[in-house]
C-alpha cells in the first residue's frame, strides 16, 4: 500500500523533498516509514532518536501501524517561539 | 482573526487583545507577550530569520496547550498568533495574550504558554547570519511528555 510522507526543516533538505510517496508493506509502522528512508537518506540516521512523527495532522508514536493513503510527516526538534539556548547544526 | 493563528502576516498585539474581547469585566487581567528576532545570536550577526511550520498540527498544538492553561488556571483565555516566512532583525515572530481574573495567573499563563509552544509546536526557524546559515533545532515535539509540561509549569510559576 501506499503512504505520503512529508518533511520538514532540515529533514527536507536531506532528502531534497517536501513530499514523497512510498510503497509499504500491510502492517508496517511508522518506524518502518522512517528505516526506509534513513537507508535511502543516510544522513537521516542521526536523527532517529530526536524526531517526532505525526499522521493525517496527529502527533503519533512511531509504533503505529499505517493504513492505505495515510499521511505521515517526520519533525525534527523544534525551535518556534523566540530566542533560543540550545542549537545543533 | 481567530484567537490561534500561524500564517506569514506581521503581528498585531493590540489585535490579540482585542480578540480576547474582554470588555464585560469578566478579566481582572491580560498579560501579553511579544517575542522578536533578535540581533546577535551566540556571537553571530543575525541577517534574517525563516520561520516554516507544519501548520494544521501546529494549530492543534495551540488548542492544547489553551487546553492545558484551562485546567490549570480555570478560566484563563488564550489568544496566540504565531509568523511563518522571512523575518528581519526586530520583528516579532510570537505573539500571546492571556486573560484571566487576577494578574498573577495571566503573568503564569503567558509564560507556561510560550514555554510549551517552544516545547511541543511544530515550528523550524533557519537562522541566516554572516558567513552562513544554521537551522536552529531546540526540543524534541512530545506533547504527552509530562516532564516537559511540568517544566514549563515550574518556569511560569517561579
Amino acid at each position: 500500500m501506499r503512504v505520503t510522507v512529508r518533511l520538514f526543516a532540515r529533514l527536507r533538505d536531506i532528502a531534497g523533498a517536501t513530499e514523497l510517496t512510498r510503497e509499504i508493506a500491510a502492517g508496517a509502522t511508522i518506524r518502518s516509514v522512517w528505516q526506509q528512508l534513513a537507508g535511502e537518506y543516510p544522513e537521516l540516521g542521526p536523527y532517529e532518536r530526536s524526531i517526532s512523527s505525526a499522521v493525517n495532522a496527529d502527533y503519533a508514536r512511531m509504533d503505529q501501524v499505517l493504513r492505505e493513503g495515510d499521511e505521515v510527516a517526520f519533525l525534527p526538534p523544534v525551535s518556534g517561539g523566540d530566542d533560543d539556548q540550545r542549537r545543533t547544526r | 482573526m481567530p484567537l490561534l493563528a500561524i500564517g506569514p502576516a506581521p503581528l498585531e498585539l493590540n489585535a490579540l487583545v482585542a480578540e480576547l474581547g474582554e470588555q464585560d469585566g469578566a478579566a481582572g487581567a491580560i498579560v501579553t507577550f511579544l517575542g522578536l528576532v533578535r540581533r546577535h545570536n551566540v556571537g553571530r550577526r543575525v541577517r534574517y530569520l525563516e520561520y516554516e511550520a507544519f501548520e494544521p498540527l501546529a494549530l492543534k498544538a495551540f488548542a492544547r496547550i489553551a487546553g492545558e492553561m484551562q485546567e490549570r488556571w480555570p478560566g484563563a483565555r488564550l489568544a496566540l498568533h504565531h509568523r511563518v516566512g522571512r523575518l528581519e532583525t526586530g520583528e516579532a515572530s510570537v505573539a500571546i495574550a492571556v486573560a484571566t481574573a487576577h494578574r498573577g495567573e495571566a503573568y503564569a499563563g503567558c509564560r507556561y504558554a510560550i514555554e510549551r509552544v517552544k516545547q511541543i509546536a511544530p515550528i523550524w526557524k533557519r537562522e541566516f547570519f554572516d558567513g552562513g546559515d544554521v537551522w536552529i533545532e531546540g526540543a524534541t515535539a512530545d506533547p504527552e511528555d509530562a516532564r516537559a509540561r511540568a517544566e514549563a509549569e515550574r518556569v511560569a510559576c517561579a
